[in-house]
């Protein structure tokens, strides 16, 4: 009995290697005769026809688009995310503090569709507003040039994927920032130091580690996000900096959009998509973890 | 030299004059209301924008006058501690904005189908000029995939978690441990393609007669490759906590481990790994992705998970968001808020249960 019982349980856990291994595995299988069926370079080639007689797709203006929506996004949630942690940790009172990450982690389980739905629906008007705005004082900026039509486009993508992203790395960081050694924050204040001055020199040097990773998980999310992108994007291949004007598109909401009429290659060639959606946010992820790992005391209690 | 030594003659040393002089709030409300006039009059002055352009440009001239009244009363340093704490508390009001127009639009826009009808009526025979229709066959879809999935999730994350807590030691303990918090970043259209490739093109033919095909069961599959890390990670967390005595106390008995595990620690830790499947729940039940890459969705009923498409209120949202028809929105919206509201009465109860917790 003790050695089933052990032995089903050290299944169960290996259950998760087998998985992950498994992913790998059978989106390989399905992806290659796609990819040999492919009369285009899969990883230069802007377009998508992988239902035609004549396969040709590629993931250069889907790959980059995920890139661009992804890392313009943290751009824009990680200041705010962390102005939450250390308010949460540090500045609000604790009758304040509790409730509001409770907001916080609400924010976290509102499923993506209803962002997609929200984004498009109500946020586009204001994005679009401020986009003609952008374009006719600073279109001599080339990302906000271009004569139009302004609304689905990255800008609006990446302000609803930050949106979706500032949960995740304000519950870690804050998670992080409540770790510092009160004996460091002690003694800075002793010395001192304003609080500001205290948590530049004590908080944040000791929580930089878990702050990166939580960057880090939280790009891994913004690379995956695939409905709220489906939804908001305009869903044009190519490749563009220019953030205002309609466009737009990434590998995991092209996987989304297009599966509907896609045929044998067609899905073959979105799970070879998928493979590489899959080998991108696999090494965010063990990157960020391994960084946490590094720090035993992170590791223990960091979600 | 000390301060004292540097007295001023003629300064007389009361608390008022040893304490640091503060910037007076007063002076503080003074500066936010005459930086939001001047924004105004320059902004709307030369025509540059509305009243939102006002309020940025009337915070960034608060923050510089604030910083430039408090660098002069109270000093350098306390002025940037001034600075960097208005900062953080415009952050928090930052992101409550979202939200609230998230929660808002919710409501208004989703009431207007909250009827029987549509808790009641499927998508059959619905065409795009009928103003009717419902989501009960995305409920019954949602409420069968995410209870299959939980079916199948909970005993292998929580014997998962086990093995890491009370048997796991060495280097395959800490690579499992390491790879269960990778995949909780796995995407969830990545884990939805693994089982159309896995599930629906290879394995499902075989009960089909060679032909593919999408069922309720492999979106449940999908959900639980999703569910499974956080399930493992939470229980694993609770078990840590159960106090070690409690183990001892039964091994000096004579219990077995494993009876020990089943008997002590579990019901011990019951309510944590409870809440913590609940997250998980919730969290499973507001995906779209696998849905719609191995359910397919469908317009009917359909009772039974392993035989042909099935929706779930995920997806519904998610099609009738791109259905041209004119009542299609409000049907998403109707189908959004429910969504939510089974999601975030999940969570809720998960956090209020965590809360009772005796082991936290």
């Amino acid at each position: 009995m003790e050695t089933g019982f052990r032995a089903l349980s050290t299944a169960a856990g290996a259950m998760v290697l087998v998985i992950i291994v498994a992913i790998a595995i059978f989106l390989i299988s399905k992806a290659v005769p796609a990819l040999q069926a492919n009369t285009e370079n899969f990883l230069s080639y802007k377009a998508w026809f992988p239902n035609d007689a004549e396969p040709k797709f590629g993931i250069a203006a889907l790959a980059f688009g995920t890139v661009l929506t992804s890392i313009i996004a943290l751009i824009v949630a990680v200041p705010i995310a962390l102005g939450i942690a250390l308010f949460l940790s540090h500045y609000a009172p604790k009758r304040l503090a509790n409730p509001l990450g409770f907001i916080i982690d609400l924010l976290a389980a509102v499923p993506s569709v209803v962002f997609g739905l929200w984004g498009r629906d109500v946020f586009r008007v204001p994005v679009q507003d401020f986009s003609v705005w952008l374009n006719k004082y600073f279109s001599w900026l080339p990302i906000f040039g271009g004569d139009g039509p302004f609304g689905r486009s990255i800008l609006l993508g990446s302000l609803v994927l930050a949106i979706m992203v500032l949960p995740i790395v304000t519950s870690l960081s804050r998670e992080v920032f409540q770790q510092t050694p009160l004996m460091n924050e002690e003694a800075a204040l002793a010395l001192g130091a304003t609080k500001w001055e205290m948590i530049r020199t004590a908080v944040v040097p000791y929580g930089k580690p878990g702050v990166i990773a939580a960057i880090m998980l939280g790009l891994g999310r913004a690379l995956g996000e695939t409905i709220a992108l489906a939804l908001t994007l305009g869903i044009v291949f190519n490749i563009s900096f220019n953030l205002i004007e309609s466009g737009g598109n990434s590998i995991a909401a092209n996987i989304a959009n297009t599966f509907g009429e896609a045929n044998a290659t067609g899905r073959g060639a979105l799970i070879a998509s998928g493979l590489v959606l899959f080998a991108i946010t696999l090494v965010v992820n063990m990157a960020a973890r391994a960084i946490i790992y590094r720090r035993r005391e992170f590791r223990d209690s960091a979600a | 030299m000390s301060l004292l030594e540097k007295e001023v003659p003629g300064v007389v040393m009361t608390p008022d004059n040893i304490r640091s002089k503060k910037l007076p709030w007063a002076v503080d409300l003074g500066v936010a209301v005459v930086a939001l006039i001047v924004a105004a009059a320059v902004v709307l002055g030369l025509g540059l924008g509305n009243w939102v352009l006002v309020v940025v440009v009337g915070i960034v001239f608060y923050l510089a006058g604030m910083f430039a009244a408090a660098t002069r009363v109270e000093g350098r340093r306390s002025a940037r501690n001034r600075l960097w704490k208005t900062l953080i508390y415009a952050a928090c009001i930052l992101a409550i904005l979202p939200l609230a127009s998230v929660v808002w639009t919710l409501v208004s826009k989703g009431a207007a189908r909250l009827d029987g009808e549509f808790f009641g009526t499927s998508m059959n025979n619905i065409g795009a000029r009928d103003p009717n229709g419902g989501a009960y066959h995305a409920i019954i879809g949602t409420l069968e995939q995410v209870g299959l999935a939980t079916l199948m999730a909970v005993p292998l994350g929580v014997l998962g978690a086990i093995y890491l807590v009370e048997y796991g030691r060495g280097k395959f303990a800490l690579t499992v441990r390491f790879f269960v918090d990778v995949m909780t970043g796995i995407p969830s259209i990545v884990a939805g393609l693994f089982i159309l490739a896995f599930w629906v093109l290879i394995v499902s033919p075989w009960f089909n007669n060679g032909t593919p095909r999408f069922s309720g069961f492999a979106a449940s599959l999908a959900l639980t490759v999703l569910m499974l890390p956080t399930i493992v990670r939470s229980t694993e967390e609770m078990l840590r906590l159960v106090p070690g005595p409690l183990r001892e106390g039964a091994y000096a008995l004579g219990v077995p481990q494993w009876k020990t595990i089943v008997k002590v620690v579990l019901p011990t830790a019951l309510p944590g790994i409870v809440t913590g499947v609940m997250l998980a729940v919730a969290r499973a039940a507001g995906e779209t992705a696998p849905v719609l890459l191995v359910a397919g969705g469908a317009a009917a009923i359909n009772f039974d998970p392993f035989a042909g498409n099935q929706s779930s209120l995920a997806l519904y949202v998610y099609q009738q968001a791109g259905d041209a028809s004119r009542f299609a929105p409000e049907r998403a919206w109707t189908a959004a808020l429910t969504l939510v509201a089974l999601v975030l009465i999940l969570t809720i109860a998960a956090k209020l249960l965590a809360r009772r917790n005796r082991l936290t």
